[in-house]
Order: C-alpha cells, then sequence, then structure tokens
C-alpha cells in the first residue's frame, strides 16, 4: 500500500515536474520571442516599427504595454554599445536609469548620449496608442478607457472588433459606451460584408461631430480612379448621412461663433473695464493703460514662480493668488502716476496724452530691462486646461469659458464698489461736480488718487486673465490699447452697462465677420462700422445724459 | 571684363600677401584679422540675434586658440544696429569703411538685409547671411548659409504627403500677412497643384502679425479637415502670434496624430517659452536640430555651453549656419593666402565644411550652401526629433522653379555667368 501511494506520489510529481518543465520551455520560448519582439521595434523605417508595434501587442504580454508606453514617451533607447534595448528615466538633463526593456533588470545610470532614442513619428505614434487602446479597453480607471477607446476610434482597425463587443458589454458609464459604440462603427467601417459597413454608416449618422463626418467622408474619396468604399448603396448611405450631419453641423457653427464672439468680448471688456473708470469716469486719457494690463500679466508670472519655487503642490492656486497680488501692484503704480504726473494736467488732455505716452514706453522698457526682452511662461493650472466637446462638434475651451465668467465677476464687483460703498459714493460724487463735493468736505485729489488706482488695479486684474491666452511680453499692452478705448468710446464715456454691450457687441459681430471676411478685413470692418456709429451718435451706445454731460 | 580684373585683382593680391607673409612674419605677429559683427542688440529682434553675436565671438575664441589664419589673430568688431533697418546700412558702412573689416557676419530679417545689400556691393564687401529666408536674391558681395526656400518648404510637404508623414491629401495654409509667407505659399500652391492637389483641397488664411484670437481659424480647420482627406497645416505664422496659436491647437484638442501642423519659422529658441507637452508631434522643417546624433553636434553644444556659461541655452539652425559659414570662409582665406574679398569669393566656391549634423556642406557657385533637410517633430522636452531628412545634400535654389517669372533666371557667378539674376551668360 504503502509502495503503492509511494508510487502514486512519484508518479503525480513527475506529471507535475515535466508540466512545470514544460511551461518553463514555454515561458523561455515566449520570452525569447518577446525580446525578439522589443528588438524589432528598433529596426528599419517607420514602417516596419508599425508592423512590430503590432507585433508586440499581438503577444497580450503583461510587459508588452510599460515597453509600448515608454516608446510613445521616447524613452525606448538601444544602447550604443552592445545594442540592446532599454527603457531610461531622466535623472537630469545628461544622465539616465536604464532597466532592460524585457527583463526589468536594472542597469544602473548612464550619460544620455551612451544610448540612443529608439525615434517614432505621428504614424508610429499613432500605432502605440491604438495598439495601447486595445490592452486597455478594459482598464478599471475610466480615464484611461476614455483615451484607449478614443485612441481606437483614430486609428480603427478590424483586429480590435472581438475586444471591443466585450468592453461595450462591460461598459457600465453611459458616455464611454457611445463612445465604444462609435469606436465599433468606426471598425466595422472596414469590415468585408457589405451589410456590416451599411449598418455601421446609419450608426454613425445619428451622431453630429467633425470627427464622425470625417470617418463617412473618407468612404466617398476617390483615388486614381477606385472608389474607397466599392459599394454603391454604401457610399449613398453615407452621402446622405454626411448631408445630414453637416446641416446639424451648419446650425451648430452659428452658436460657435458667438460663443466665440462673447468670448472675444469678454477679453475686451477685461482690457477695457480698468479704462472705463480712468477714462470714462475720470476722463482721463490713459495712454499707459495697456501697460497695467501688462504690469498685471507679469505680476501673474512673478507669483507663479514664487509657487514653483517655494509651494509646487499648490500651483493650482497661483491664479487666485495672483489676482490680489496684481491689483495691489498695478494699483499702487497708478496711484504713484495719479499722484506724480496725471494730477498736475486735469483739464490738459494734450498734455496727459503725450504724457501718459511717454510713460507707456518707459514702463515697457523697464520690464524689458528687468525680465528680459523674450516672452515669459506663464502656466495654465489643470482645471483650466483641455475643452468640453459637446457631442455636437462644439468646443468649449475651459481658459475660454473661465475668462468669460470671470469678466462678469470684475464687471458686477465694480458695479457694487461703485454703488453701494463710501468710495463709490464720492468717486460719483467728485466726477458729477466737483466744486460741490468739496464743498460738502469730501477729500477730492484723495478721492482722484483712489479712483485712479482702482482703475489701474481692475486693468491688472484683466491682465492676470489675459497671460493665459497671450503672449507676456513687454508688447503684451500696446495689442489692447486701441481695442479698449475703441470699446469704451463705442459703449458710451462713463457707464459701465456700456461699456459691457460695447465689448460683447464688437467681439460677436467681429466673430460673425471673421469665417467670411478673414481676420484682417473682419478688424478693418467693424474700425470703419464704429467710425460711422459714432458719427450718428458721438456719445456711444449709452450716453449719459444730464449736467454731467455738459461739465 | 569685371570677372577679369577680379582675377587679376586676385592674383595681385595673392602675390601681395605671399610676399609680405613670407619677407616680414615679424610684422604679420602684430597684426589683426577683423571680423564684423552685424546683429541687433537691443529692440525686437535681440531676442534672436544676440545669441548670434555670441556664437560668432565663440567661433572667433576657437580660431584664435588654433591659431589664428595667416599667422595672425582675429579681432571681432561687434555693432549694434539696434533692430533699426536703416541704421544696419549705416553700421554695415562703418564696419567696411572705418574698420576695414575682412569679413561681416551679420542680419536676421530679410527687410535688414535688403538694406545692408547696396553698401555691401557699392563697397565690395563680403557679408555671410544665417537665416533661412524666401528666396529671389543672389549678391555676388553675400554668401547665405540659412536654407533656400527648396531646402525647406517644398521638402516639409513632401514630407506630408509620404506615406511616413501621413500621406495627407489637403493642405491648410496658415500665415502671417506679409510677403514671406504670402511668396512661400504661393510656391507652394504652384508645387502642389503640380502634384495632383487640386485648389479645392487648398485652405489659405492669413492674419495680422501678433493675432491673438485663434479660436475662429483652429475651429474653421477641424471643420476643413473634417472631410474625409488626410488634412495637414503649413504653418508660416511668425514671431510672437505662434504661442497663442498652439495654445488654442492644444486646448481644443488638435494632436498631431489627426492634423500636424508644420511650421518654418518654430525652433528651439521658440519653443522655449511655451509648454511642449501638448504639442508633441507637431513639425518643423530646418537644417539642424539640436537634438541631431552627432560627435560634432556633441561637441559642437559642449564649447557652447562652456563659452556661455548655462547649460540651459539651447542651439538652433542659424547658429550652424554662421558655424558653416564660419568655417568656410576661414578655410577660404587660408587658401587664398589673403583677406582680399575677391580672393576670397573665388576660394569660396566649391568649399566644403563639416555641417553639425554628420556630413558635409559645399558652397555653390550660386552663392547658396548645398546642405541636408531634416523634419523634426516636437518632443515634451522641448527638443525636434528627427524623423526625416534627405538622402543627400539639397542644393540651395536661389531663383524658385515654381514662380514663372524666377524659375528662367539662373545665378552663377562664375565665368562665362558671372551673374545672379540672369538668363543667359553676360560673357
Amino acid at each position: 500500500m504503502a509502495v503503492f501511494q509511494s508510487l502514486r506520489y512519484t508518479t503525480v510529481s513527475s506529471v507535475v515536474l515535466m508540466i512545470w518543465l514544460g511551461m518553463a520551455a514555454v515561458t523561455a520560448a515566449a520570452a525569447q520571442d518577446l525580446a525578439d519582439r522589443v528588438a524589432a521595434l528598433a529596426e528599419g523605417g517607420f514602417n516596419d516599427k508599425v508592423t512590430a508595434v503590432g507585433a508586440l501587442a499581438a503577444t497580450g504580454d503583461d510587459r508588452a504595454a510599460p515597453v509600448l508606453e515608454a516608446m510613445l514617451e521616447g524613452l525606448l533607447f538601444t544602447q550604443r554599445e552592445g545594442g540592446s534595448i532599454v527603457i531610461g528615466e531622466h535623472l537630469s538633463r545628461r544622465e539616465l536609469r536604464l532597466a532592460d526593456a524585457v527583463t526589468g533588470a536594472d542597469l544602473g545610470t548612464a550619460g544620455s548620449r551612451s544610448v540612443r532614442k529608439i525615434r517614432i513619428n505621428n504614424r508610429v505614434r499613432a500605432a502605440i496608442r491604438s495598439a495601447l487602446g486595445g490592452l486597455k479597453l478594459m482598464h478599471p480607471d475610466p480615464a484611461e478607457r476614455r483615451a484607449a477607446a478614443a485612441a481606437v476610434l483614430n486609428a480603427p482597425d478590424l483586429s480590435f472588433l472581438p475586444t471591443l463587443d466585450t468592453a461595450i458589454d462591460r461598459e457600465t458609464e453611459p458616455d464611454l459606451k457611445t463612445l465604444l459604440g462609435k469606436a465599433r462603427a468606426a471598425v466595422l467601417l472596414s469590415s468585408e460584408t457589405v451589410a456590416d459597413r451599411l449598418e455601421a454608416v446609419r450608426y454613425l449618422g445619428t451622431y453630429t461631430d467633425p470627427e464622425v463626418r470625417g470617418l463617412l467622408g473618407g468612404l466617398l474619396v476617390e483615388r486614381g480612379g477606385r472608389q474607397a468604399e466599392p459599394d454603391d448603396a454604401v457610399r449613398a448611405a453615407a452621402a446622405e448621412a454626411i448631408a445630414d450631419i453637416d446641416r446639424r453641423l451648419q446650425q451648430w457653427a452659428i452658436v460657435g461663433n458667438i460663443y466665440q464672439g462673447i468670448s472675444l468680448g469678454s477679453v475686451l471688456l477685461l482690457a477695457a473695464i480698468g479704462l472705463a473708470i480712468t477714462f470714462g469716469v475720470m476722463g482721463v486719457i490713459n495712454m499707459a493703460h495697456g501697460e497695467m494690463v501688462m504690469l498685471g500679466a507679469y505680476a501673474t508670472f512673478v507669483t507663479q514662480e514664487l509657487f514653483r519655487a517655494y509651494w509646487p503642490g499648490y500651483f493650482g492656486w497661483s491664479l487666485a493668488v495672483a489676482i490680489p497680488f496684481a491689483f495691489l501692484v498695478t494699483a499702487l503704480v497708478g496711484m504713484a502716476i495719479e499722484r506724480g504726473i496725471i494730477r498736475f494736467l486735469y483739464g490738459r488732455p494734450l498734455e496727459t496724452l503725450l504724457a501718459t505716452w511717454g510713460l507707456s514706453l518707459i514702463l515697457q522698457q523697464a520690464v524689458r530691462t528687468i525680465f528680459g526682452p523674450t516672452n515669459r511662461e506663464v502656466g495654465t493650472p489643470d482645471w483650466m486646461q483641455g475643452a468640453i466637446e459637446t457631442t455636437a462638434g462644439l468646443t468649449l475651451t475651459y481658459n475660454r469659458l473661465y475668462i468669460i465668467l470671470f469678466s462678469l465677476i470684475v464687471l458686477f464687483a465694480l458695479m457694487l464698489v461703485l454703488r453701494h460703498t463710501a468710495l463709490g459714493l464720492q468717486m460719483r460724487a467728485v466726477t458729477q461736480n466737483r466744486p460741490m463735493a468739496a464743498g460738502m468736505g469730501i477729500p477730492t485729489g484723495r478721492v482722484d488718487m483712489l479712483t485712479f488706482g482702482l482703475g489701474s488695479g481692475i486693468a491688472g486684474i484683466g491682465g492676470v486673465a489675459l497671460s493665459q491666452i497671450d503672449n507676456v511680453s513687454p508688447n503684451l499692452g500696446q495689442s489692447y490699447i486701441v481695442d479698449s478705448f475703441m470699446v469704451v468710446v463705442f459703449g458710451g464715456v462713463g457707464n459701465l452697462w456700456g461699456t459691457l454691450a460695447g465689448a460683447m457687441s464688437l467681439g460677436v459681430i467681429n466673430k460673425l465677420l471673421e469665417p467670411y471676411a478673414g481676420a484682417v478685413l473682419a478688424k478693418i470692418l467693424v474700425l470703419v462700422a464704429i467710425i460711422l456709429f459714432i458719427q450718428k451718435r458721438p456719445r456711444g451706445l449709452f450716453a449719459l445724459k444730464g449736467r454731467a454731460v455738459e461739465a | 571684363m569685371k570677372g577679369l580684373r577680379a582675377l587679376r585683382q586676385s592674383t595681385l593680391a595673392f602675390t601681395a600677401a605671399t610676399v609680405i607673409g613670407a619677407g616680414v612674419p615679424a610684422i604679420s605677429a602684430a597684426e589683426t584679422i577683423k571680423v564684423g559683427i552685424l546683429h541687433s542688440l537691443s529692440g525686437t529682434m535681440a531676442i534672436s540675434e544676440t545669441t548670434l553675436k555670441d556664437v560668432m565671438l565663440m567661433l572667433i575664441e576657437r580660431q584664435n586658440e588654433a591659431g589664428g589664419l595667416l599667422g595672425m589673430p582675429l579681432e571681432p568688431v561687434v555693432v549694434d544696429p539696434a533692430s533699426d533697418w536703416p541704421l544696419f546700412a549705416e553700421k554695415a558702412r562703418e564696419l567696411i569703411s572705418q574698420e576695414e573689416v575682412a569679413v561681416v557676419f551679420g542680419c536676421w530679417t530679410s527687410v535688414s538685409r535688403k538694406s545692408v545689400l547696396p553698401v555691401f556691393e557699392e563697397l565690395n564687401g563680403l557679408l555671410f547671411y544665417p537665416v533661412q529666408y524666401e528666396g529671389e536674391e543672389s549678391s555676388r558681395n553675400v554668401f547665405y548659409t540659412g536654407a533656400a526656400p527648396n531646402q525647406q518648404a517644398i521638402p516639409a510637404v513632401e514630407y506630408l504627403m509620404s506615406e511616413d508623414g501621413g500621406g495627407a491629401e489637403r493642405f491648410v495654409l496658415l500665415g502671417t500677412d506679409y510677403v514671406y509667407p504670402r511668396t512661400t505659399n504661393k510656391i507652394l500652391r504652384a508645387f502642389l497643384n503640380a502634384n495632383g492637389v487640386g485648389d479645392e483641397d487648398i485652405f489659405e488664411n492669413y492674419t495680422p502679425f501678433g493675432h491673438s484670437d485663434w479660436q475662429t481659424i483652429v475651429a474653421e480647420v477641424k471643420d476643413f479637415a473634417s472631410q474625409g482627406k488626410r488634412t495637414a497645416v503649413v504653418s508660416t505664422i511668425n514671431g510672437d502670434a505662434n504661442v497663442p496659436f498652439y495654445k488654442e491647437l492644444a486646448n481644443q484638442g488638435v494632436s498631431a496624430d489627426d492634423l500636424p501642423v508644420v511650421a518654418f519659422s518654430v525652433g528651439e529658441e521658440e519653443l522655449a517659452g511655451l509648454d511642449t507637452e501638448p504639442l508633441v508631434g507637431h513639425l518643423a522643417a530646418w537644417n539642424y536640430f539640436m537634438s541631431v546624433d552627432s560627435d560634432e553636434n556633441f561637441d559642437f553644444i559642449d564649447a557652447w555651453h562652456a563659452f556661455i556659461g548655462d547649460e540651459n541655452r539651447v542651439t538652433n539652425d542659424p547658429m550652424e549656419a554662421h558655424y558653416i559659414g564660419f568655417t568656410m570662409w576661414a578655410q577660404a582665406v587660408q587658401q587664398a593666402g589673403t583677406t582680399d574679398v575677391d580672393a576670397v569669393r573665388q576660394a569660396m566656391y566649391r568649399q566644403s565644411a563639416p555641417n553639425l549634423t554628420g556630413g558635409t556642406a559645399v558652397m555653390n557657385t550660386n552663392h547658396h550652401l548645398s546642405k541636408p533637410v531634416l523634419i523634426g517633430e516636437i518632443q515634451a522636452d522641448g527638443q525636434f526629433e528627427t524623423v526625416w531628412e534627405t538622402d543627400g545634400l539639397v542644393v540651395g535654389d536661389a531663383w524658385s522653379d515654381y514662380i514663372p517669372e524666377s524659375a528662367k533666371l539662373t545665378a552663377d557667378w562664375t565665368y562665362p555667368w558671372v551673374c545672379g539674376n540672369c538668363e543667359e551668360p553676360r560673357f
């Protein structure tokens, strides 16, 4: 019995051993195979690389994904000596930590010139993304799944079909499910069966976005006398679907243009709103207004540099800190200008114009000397990057969206200050009737200084927002000064509602004209229209009525 | 006649130089050869041109360490034309007439070059011009070491049309509204039409200098690209407007796999002020990239970093152009045995010098270089990665074959032509 048992045991163990040996052989073969496929990534032209990427992904090996990811990031190298493939990690500009691409073994550090980067281009990059997409369609993280689905939609290939089907079944989030459905239809467009293709065209026809339109449009292309889509019925269906999509896109395009117009209007509003105080309320022709905007943008840059140096973890908050900081800096500069120059020139508009113009040149050169002539990089916090992609192919970028909101908040905050604070009351009193205000015991000189400071400070806040969409360079202000005056004059001097209406209507008109007339001509047309309008209504859209006008 | 005189002059000068060189070496040790550097160190162009002045100082210093030229040390003469085009002409005159420099390295913008051109021709000076430009020029007194359109724009478009470049069939030509983009796009449209791309597949758009609101144009481009054919953007947008343009592209989610943008005025220096993470894969065409993997380039970068004392400074294409130009000039002087302009000019033809990408550049008789053309993709670290390069050297073409009036013209400064823009030999 015991013998028997031991015999059985030996048999079992030998079977186990045999299986284990067999597996080891298979694993060794697989490892060799994987090593070969990884090595193929470094060879030949981009064509060969695309093939090699597909072959590596087809192994389904867990180690394929990190290698492909490294290749995508430009961190996959061949060693100059020995020529083995390694994954690198930058320790500094000139130093890398290397690991073997197949085994993952640590190879220590090496100079960046001892390895040669494996070159990829857009085509290989798309192939890698799509291969990774195939591997990641069932990733636990929804963001990864979204990227994977987008990659597959971008480079559809029939080999993804089974994976896509399983992924669609398992997917729980509705919008991801639609994206996967779209990707599946895109894949089916290259199916062999006409019925599949027809179904895919009909399915895609229900969506309204440029990407789908591009996919369907691809079917109608004719190259060298050969149709991309051989079947007439499918082509007809595609043409019909495209006509439908175009009609819907057209409607959305108008919405898009108006949105872009409002966005341009909000930028104009931010640039002009400070001027509405200094020029509109006080009547000072301030040519250095643009430089206040520029100083605000540089204040943002300084704030961000401090954040980068001391609190890199809180970089997302840097703009929130930059707003009061920029206000403070520019308000102080503004008050200094008012006390130092402008108060001696009240009632002499020509001299004010020349003095402030000179001042603007001095400020520009000062900034150029301190910060250098090159553009400074102002970072955009993560929450302001990217866009909302609506289903209709309309892209609403976050930075523009926040700027629209921000400009309205600034406008209404300013209105509240003018209407409901003691300073606001005094300001209005002084600008409406200076001797009377003085007679009532209001220190007019101090109010002038504070008003000019407020206007400058608000220009500085505008600079914080503009730093997100424009170059931060010493010339930043110059490009906005003319537009700002245009808005204030068009809207009606001394009226904040007029400034809002002026900025928005100029923005929208400009953007509605642009697709037809081009950027250069659109700007000219708007300028001509304003000149004509001012002839008819010299006081702008919202003219102030009453005694203040004559004063 | 002119050619004969030049030949006689150079022979005379050659003989004189040999006599002096051999007879009285004691004097020549005290003398120097003056090299003029005419780059803006202030004003708007200072951003780009200051670097070129530094690179020239470095090259001169290295030459002096190697014993100078003809037994004499080189002496740099730096002047500042302050981004003011008429001042360029005045400073050029000062360099040639008062300082009596042997050669001038300088200028960046085409307008500054046009401004100094009459001065160099009148005083028979020698100028090395290091920047890519619109072509349509060949002067006897200028050597153009930057790229002509056929060494930048045309190869870039050919790459986009190739399978590796994505096989583009539709093109968007975006440019700033002035002469260089309009000339280049005229050449490109003729080229595209000749290669089977019809006018319905070309969308041309111009914007003012410093344009900052790109929403509409990017949306239009996206729409134009969604018609089923592979589309690519060719950008001749210049200067500051590039930053908001690339920001808008990134924000609207235009990725390079879908819609690649190839630019002709964006190099390593321009990318320095941008977050390039979302721009990976967009392209640029130049004759040199800092990332090029060659021993000459590594040496050059090391020397540059040591000279400037900052490891973060980048190198770029016009710097390479000066490197090639200076090496060629130094060789030509040694061969001619004199710094006399006419003799050096003769020695310049067919002169070859190593370029930093590992090959050899050759100076042609039309005063333009033969150089390789590289196409690079933007990487996350702000560098370009070469994805394509020409097999051999491309001969710089002074007069474009794609502009009918220019196609007839030939530039050749050797007998029997001796002319920069004629249709028949002058002699």
